[in-house]
């Protein structure tokens, strides 16, 4: 009876409750929103590097990372691509030549990451195919041909079609040069990327830089799902302890933190939050027990003790701040589900959206377990905020109560 | 033996430096069945001492002792059973649950009693049957009229089966109707079911019904007429 005494009591005043209940919907559903906004996007930032700059795992010469030293290659990279493609699990390994370089147009030279690919087995691995925005993935050009960045494209003033100049220091450190067309431009969501970016055939490049056909500094592997990265990478290193073989969270640790990080600043966000609603509702209980101080020691006196007393405007709280919670978390998962498919367009912001390496395109993406956590902790903001006005309740004799009109 | 014995009774209200007795060294018994009415003008006592026979109001010194039990030496705890379950209280101003029915706030009591739903059922309905509202045991307060309402306080009250009720001016907030309806049904009561009623009052219709009659002045016992 005292769950059905606590129910009815909050639409005593309809409207004093319904005005804190779309407080704490709006609150709320901002709060859920906001967090599926930001979960959204830096899971987009996530399988953006993944699938186009890092892949799940990369293999490499233990020292080539430090030195980025043409000799440092996987002198047994062939057959390793080829016995790690058999391993379950496995979607594509790409066998990559990669060389710090400089390329030059007829107007200007840039500094550049040159990475030579087998064009079949990079498409297995990222979708620099699907990222062309202009020209064809390797195909058109016969000779040389050099997939470019449009930030790039842009910076050098070269179209498709046009040559550019590759020039590298090769094994013997002779500085070489060679000429390439361009056969693409792709654009990605990181524009730094494609600044700093280009592709060419492996082979092309191995002659340049006069190193052997199967040599290879960087063997980047794609697995099926997030979850069997560690199973296949530790198949890797049985394979081969010798490289260094690491998956994309200790490639580039900042995206691991970038997930602890934003999870941190979603629950410091919904905590700020629930803090100011916090004290609405501590006021709005205040009332409320001001308001009925007499019915209070009515009850107390036909011998309802203090600890249910207690109870009953803990319960009237945390109903009255649940029903606001659940109905704000219902309406931000909502909104955040239409979102998930449909996406919110920030193009007004793109630049630094894209200088951040973020797609201006931005996918709500919802977790379940953030949506129970919410909710949990709107029971708690409930608790905390009934616990005053119960206080309050309590210091009533019920004499005295009785006495006040 | 009396069940109710009262020795010595003080009440001492200390506001600003200025003591006032609002009650003064009372001695009274009540006999099982009484219906007494305590009168006196404003100010004489009359429902501090109802709340200190109620266990609402702690007395400065003295005694209630209630069918052998002194209850101003119970803890807080037991004091707040013993009112729940022997003393029944009907407020001046109804003091009804308004978010309940008439049939919820009469079970109110028996819930916290932790009665079973059937003892609680039939309770209710003996007793709404009994102050003549049991075509109304579903509606809430604020659809009832005031004599109505002071109908279901006095079933509440008798929910608990108490050793006696403790009505604070029952019917000061009722026309002359509904105060006649309501005293024929305490009256009713007491003489069928021997339930003991002690009430404060100032209406001469309800002196006119009690049995016994106490009048209080300046906090203390004046007369003491039995009729």
């Amino acid at each position: 009876m005292i769950w059905s005494i606590s129910w009815r009591n909050i639409w005593r005043n309809k409207v004093r409750s319904t005005v804190v209940i779309i407080a704490i919907t709006l609150g709320i559903s901002a709060g859920v929103f906001s967090t599926a906004f930001f979960t959204g996007m830096m899971n987009q930032r996530i399988e953006q590097v993944i699938s186009n700059e890092l892949s799940h795992i990369q293999i490499h010469h233990p020292d080539f990372r430090s030195t980025m030293e043409l000799g440092n290659y996987i002198s047994t990279g062939a057959e390793l691509t080829r016995k790690i493609a058999d391993i379950p699990g496995v979607k594509g390994v790409s066998n990559r030549i990669v060389i710090q370089s400089m390329i030059s147009s007829a107007e200007t030279a840039s500094g550049v990451k040159i990475v030579g690919v087998d064009p079949e087995d990079e498409k297995g691995v990222t979708d620099m195919e699907e990222n062309i925005i202009e020209g064809e993935y390797f195909n058109g050009i016969r000779s040389n041909p050099v997939l470019i960045g449009n930030k790039l494209a842009e910076k050098l003033k070269v179209k498709l079609r046009s040559k550019v100049v590759i020039t590298l220091q090769d094994l013997d450190n002779n500085i070489a040069g060679g000429a390439f067309r361009v056969v693409g431009i792709y654009k990605t969501p990181n524009s730094t990327y494609d600044e700093t970016t280009v592709f060419v055939r492996r082979g092309d490049i191995a002659r340049l830089a006069e190193l052997p056909d199967h040599a290879g500094h960087e063997i980047a592997i794609l697995v099926e799902n997030n979850e069997l990265v560690d199973t296949v990478q530790h198949q890797i290193i049985a394979m081969d302890g010798d490289l260094e073989i690491l998956n994309w969270k200790e490639l580039s640790p900042e995206m691991g933190y970038l997930t602890e990080v934003m999870d941190l600043y979603m629950y410091i966000f919904i905590i700020i939050i629930l803090f100011a609603l916090l004290f609405g509702i501590i006021n709005t209980m205040l009332m409320v027990v001001l308001e009925r101080v007499k019915e209070l020691g009515m009850l107390m006196a036909i011998g309802m003790n203090k600890q249910r007393v207690f109870n009953m405007i803990v319960l009237e709280t945390v109903l009255l701040t649940l029903v606001g919670g659940v109905v704000g978390t219902l309406a931000g998962s909502g909104l955040s589900k239409y979102f998930e498919t449909h996406a919110i367009d920030m193009s007004l912001w793109a630049e630094g959206y894209s200088q951040l390496g973020y797609d201006p395109r931005v996918f709500t993406s919802m977790d379940v377990n953030l949506m129970i956590t919410v909710i949990i902790m709107v029971l708690f903001t409930g608790i905390i905020a009934a616990i005053y006005p119960a206080y309050k309740a309590l210091k009533y004799d019920p004499a005295e109560a009785l006495r006040i009109e | 033996m009396s069940i109710i014995e009262i020795k010595n009774l003080t009440k001492i209200y200390d506001g600003a430096g200025l003591e006032v007795k609002a009650v003064n060294g009372i001695y009274l018994n009540f006999e099982k069945g009484e219906f007494a009415a305590i009168v006196g003008p404003s100010g004489s006592g009359k429902t501090t001492f109802l709340n200190l026979l109620g266990g609402l109001d702690s007395p400065t010194s003295g005694e209630v002792i209630v069918d052998g039990v002194d209850i101003w030496k119970l803890r807080s705890r037991k004091l707040i059973n013993f009112r729940m379950n022997h003393i029944g209280f009907v407020f001046q101003s109804y003091n009804l649950i308004p978010v309940l029915t008439a049939k919820e706030n009469v079970e109110f009591i028996m819930h916290l009693q932790g009665r079973s739903k059937r003892e609680r059922d039939a309770r209710t309905k003996e007793l709404l049957q009994a102050v003549g509202l049991a075509d109304r045991i579903n509606s809430r307060p604020n659809k009832l009229s005031g004599g109505q309402q002071q109908r279901v306080a006095v079933a509440r009250a008798l929910a608990s089966k108490p050793k006696f009720i403790l009505a604070d001016e029952p019917t000061a907030n009722l026309d002359s109707k509904s105060t006649e309806n309501l005293l024929d049904i305490m009256e009713k009561l007491n003489r069928e079911e021997n339930i003991t009623f002690i009430f404060s009052t100032h209406d001469a219709r309800v002196v006119k019904k009690a049995h016994r009659v106490i009048t209080m002045e300046d906090g203390k016992i004046v007369s003491d007429v039995t009729q």
